[in-house]
């Protein structure tokens, strides 16, 4: 099975369950308390879901880490590498 | 200290029979191959391993290749291997080509321009001896790697395609789009034949394709200091076919 149809058997899935509830099918004391709820469910989760998403994102964002010293370590490796390969008789493209 | 060396004394025994060869596909890379040719030479012969460079030059306008016959002058024929193609073929087919000639049975491929450090190679191999993994892949999301010279605008939209590729693909692994990684070669192989997609998706593919053939992968953690010399070659229609791939991928895997 594809990752494809795996979303899609979930939707179909989610919305079954929702057309059933919000169709009275479902006689439950609980559903009809909660039936304006019910029925802005699906935006409800997307709405959730997209904050989730986002908020993660930015997260992962603001705290990516800056590797500062990796940085250094490597401009100072260059300088030894090309004073090393010079002497070692390679000619260096000239900047 | 003393652990290290143990360590050390460990890996080399583990690898006695291995023999790896690394891949390094040059397009004006002339200020970047001898740097990190000498790096690797460091790092691979600090931890006493087999190795062998192999260059793919792709006929660079400004003169790579003539960089790399120095370089092979002065570390030898067996050391540094020379491959070269014509013209600019792509990368996809330039590790292919590269594979067809390697003597090692590990094969690491790695971006010549300097934002893949040579001293993770050392830590790839042994955590690939230590849990006999077929596929041991560097990640820059994983606790303890990271990037340096990137703007916000870079970060954001390198956590949301990692997000949506995480979140779409279930890969099992963090970093799809990096291309520095450790492979058995017959591993390599079986996954470069039964990948179709060009360019960054490639990457993706080959991981998403190794889950399907239950190959095993382990990640080391790298640091990713974005190119200093030269220039990138990957133009703006990047996120586009990043996420045509990525579509695919979904729809077909
Ligand atoms: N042989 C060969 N090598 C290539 C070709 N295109 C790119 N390369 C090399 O492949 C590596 C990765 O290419 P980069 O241009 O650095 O791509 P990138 O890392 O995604 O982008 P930047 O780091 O931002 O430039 C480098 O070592 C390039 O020199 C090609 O057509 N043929
Ligand atoms: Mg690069």
């Amino acid at each position: 099975m594809t990752k494809l149809m795996e979303w899609l058997l979930f939707a179909v899935l989610f919305f079954s369950i929702w057309i059933a509830l919000i169709s009275e099918n479902v006689n439950l004391h609980f559903i009809k308390e909660w039936k304006q709820f019910v029925l802005f469910l699906p935006p409800v989760v997307l709405f959730v879901c997209g904050l989730y998403a986002a908020t993660v994102v930015l997260y992962r964002t603001f705290t990516f880490n800056n590797c500062e010293q990796a940085a250094i370590e490597l401009q100072e490796q260059i300088e030894e590498a090309k004073k090393d390969l010079q002497t070692k008789g390679i000619v260096l493209k000239c900047k | 200290m003393v652990e290290r060396d143990q360590t050390k004394k460990d890996i080399k025994e583990l690898a006695r029979n291995d023999k790896y060869s690394i891949l390094l596909p040059t397009y004006n890379e002339i200020e970047n191959l001898p740097i990190i040719v000498w790096l690797i030479v460091k790092y691979m012969d600090e931890s006493e391993l087999d190795y062998e460079i192999i260059v793919i030059d792709d006929g660079s306008p400004d003169g790579t290749l003539d960089m790399a016959k120095q370089l092979q002058n002065v570390y030898g024929e067996n050391k540094i291997v020379l491959r070269p193609r014509e013209k600019k073929l792509g990368l996809g087919t330039a590790y292919m080509h590269g594979i067809k000639h390697a003597t090692g049975n590990f094969i690491v491929i790695m971006d010549a321009d300097l934002s893949h450090h040579p001293k993770f190679i050392p830590k790839m191999i042994e955590q690939q001896r230590y849990l006999d993994l077929d596929i041991v892949s560097g990640t820059r999301y994983a606790q303890g790697g990271g990037v340096y010279g990137w703007d916000f605008k870079r970060k954001l939209i390198s956590r949301g395609a990692n997000f949506l590729t995480q979140l779409l693909l279930r890969p099992g692994a963090s970093d799809l789009t990096g291309s520095f990684r450790l492979y058995k070669k017959d591993v390599l192989e079986k996954l470069t034949q039964s990948c179709v997609s060009k360019g960054y998706v490639f990457q993706m593919e080959m991981i998403v394709r190794a889950r399907q053939f239950k190959y095993t992968i382990g990640e080391v953690p790298i640091t990713f200091v974005d190119r200093v010399y030269g220039e990138s070659k990957l133009g703006g229609s990047e996120i586009f076919q990043f996420v045509k791939g990525l579509l695919y991928l979904f729809a077909t895997t």
